[in-house]
């Protein structure tokens, strides 16, 4: 299947136009021509850093369709590592290679259903964009926003347009509710009545949300995690075990094939 | 009837996705004339190793990606058939744990519509762990080159893809070319240990000083034996390294982890069309 022009990916040099640490992470807003326009929530852009062999895969949280600076996109990023050191430490008008919009995005769904959207860390970042594009459909919204400490909390003020109702979890307590997604989410999922769970974060948040979800009889899309060395599906370096529509065990790749697939279709503990 | 070579720009086997994913990279022409060598195809399906499959190192990769790929079945019935409309020129690459594999493998693709050439993968960086056949001497990748060659039509290529091992290469390439290969791609990824100890290969710039010398010592050692340099060409200087060295084609692998558009630039920088002469590193410094 060829893909339609407007929907291909592209690789094309962009420019940081606005750099913010907010807690533990630092945002960065990022002019990349015809990226934004081609965005949908859970698409993931690959950045080219300079001295790198392989690209670094990051989030999308925001896309603005017009700005000052024409189209822009938000990326979220984590200091793990000298690559991602590198882009944090880019300053406003620095040039970066950028490829995107990459990976399968989230399934909207054809009415408007409850949904629960459960997100840990920077890795929540595609459920912002989800949440304007299922309250545009009429969808009720409810967000839980989670993480290990309050710095490393993805901020929901924003996200209150959005949704109907936000829930803050941290594992130390530090802000709103203490625990992990792991203790909350079968409550959660039971209140918000929700018809469909989506997740984003790691692997452990993500299993939660899908094993809670297929308690209630409930749908789950997870935007899976994972180290993507290109991010393009050229390297076939991320394997994600699933299972198939046909019920086979196959290995697909997480860039490519996912990062967004059905949470009941992951072979979680080959993982 | 002698077998047409693929170049001046290949895409290096694995590292080009099904094809589809590097189309939207691959510039104005798409695919269109572009000599793609597929991911290594065995005759049964493989999952390809546990992650982490790939980390990066200084000046490269290295990699235990374990060959993932369909099986021969399935490539033919729908990555290859997209290939050929997508207007590529197809060289498939097929791996095998017995000479009488590569021999099936060869013989059904002999006959499978689009395939304008193979490339014997004989040189993976971790054979045995991949149970792949074992290629300790020159005899046993001449020995698999010649059953390919039995059963593949005289006037297609058949590439022998050989570790770039400096003390064996001119040994190696000596033989495979007396068993009827077409043209040696030089080479594959230099065997290496994950930071964990695991078994892998090292690919990139780091290697491209090796591949180098080994281009070099067999253009040398056999002038008449067409050489293709693989191994960390990302720029038209590195490529143009290679083609001074004697090769006459370079493959692009690692490097479209950093830029999926290096392909597309350099077959534009290298289109003999708009450089009728050929250029010399020196054109480039000037």
């Amino acid at each position: 299947m060829c893909m339609p022009e407007a929907r291909a990916p592209v690789h094309v040099d962009g420019e940081v136009v606005a750099s913010k640490r907010i807690g533990g992470y630092r945002h960065l807003t990022l002019t990349a021509p015809g990226v934004p326009e081609r965005f949908r929530a859970g698409n993931f852009v690959a950045v080219s850093v300079a001295g790198h062999v392989t690209r670094r895969t990051l989030w999308v949280h925001r896309v603005r369709a017009s700005s000052a600076f024409g189209p822009t996109l938000d990326v979220v990023v984590e200091a793990r590592g000298s690559g991602t050191a590198w882009l944090t430490a880019q300053p406003v008008g620095a040039k970066v290679a950028i490829t995107g919009p990459l990976g399968r995005a989230f399934a909207l769904p054809k009415e408007a259903v409850s949904c629960l959207l459960v997100g840990e860390g920077y890795a929540a970042a595609p459920l912002f964009p989800l949440a304007e594009r299922l309250r545009e459909r009429g969808c009720a919204v409810s967000l839980v926003v989670s993480a290990p400490d309050e710095a490393r909390l993805l901020s929901a003020l924003e996200a209150r347009r959005s949704a109907r109702s936000v829930t803050v979890l941290t594992a130390d307590g530090s802000v709103g509710q203490r625990g992990t997604v792991g203790d909350h989410v079968d409550d959660l999922v039971r209140r918000s009545e929700a018809d469909v769970v989506y997740a984003a974060g790691p692997s452990h948040v993500l299993r939660a949300a899908a094993g809670a979800a297929e308690r209630v009889g409930a749908w789950s899309q997870v935007a899976v995690e994972t180290s993507m060395p290109c991010g393009t599906g050229l390297c076939h370096g991320c394997p994600l075990p699933v299972v198939g529509e046909d019920g086979v065990d196959r290995v697909v790749r997480a860039c490519t094939e996912g990062p967004v697939v059905r949470g009941d279709r992951v072979r979680w503990d080959d993982l | 009837m002698s077998a047409w070579l693929p170049g001046p720009v290949l895409v290096a086997a694995g590292c080009g996705g099904t094809g589809r994913e590097l189309e939207p990279y691959a510039g104005p022409a798409g695919l269109e004339g572009l000599d793609f060598v597929t991911r290594s195809i065995t005759l049964d399906a493989r999952q390809g190793g546990p992650g982490p499959r790939l980390v990066e190192v200084p000046g490269g990769v290295v990699n235990a990606v374990g060959l993932p790929n369909p099986g021969l079945e399935h490539f033919l019935a729908t990555e290859l058939p997209w290939l050929v409309r997508a207007g590529a020129r197809v060289i498939v690459s097929i791996a095998g744990s017995t000479m009488g594999e590569y021999a099936d493998l060869a013989r059904r693709l002999s006959r499978a519509p689009g395939v304008a050439g193979l490339e014997v993968n004989v040189g993976a960086p971790d054979e045995v762990g991949l149970g792949l056949f074992e290629v300790r001497e020159p005899y046993h990748s001449a020995s698999v080159i010649a059953a390919v060659r039995r059963e593949f039509p005289a006037d297609r290529p058949v590439l022998a893809k050989l570790r770039p091992d400096v003390s064996r290469v001119v040994e190696g390439a000596r033989s495979c070319h007396e068993a009827g290969a077409t043209a040696i791609v030089i080479g594959n990824a230099v065997p290496a240990a994950f930071p964990d100890g695991r078994a892998g290969g090292l690919s990139g710039p780091a290697i491209a000083p090796i591949a180098l010398r080994c281009v070099a010592a067999v253009h040398q050692a056999l002038p008449d034996l067409p050489t293709i340099g693989c191994g960390g060409v990302r720029d038209l200087a590195s490529a143009r390294s290679y083609l001074t060295a004697g090769a006459t084609a370079v493959q692009v692998g690692t490097a479209l982890l950093h830029d999926p558009t290096t392909v597309a630039r350099l077959r534009a920088e290298l289109d003999p069309t708009r450089h009728p002469s050929t250029p010399t590193p020196s054109e480039e410094d000037a």
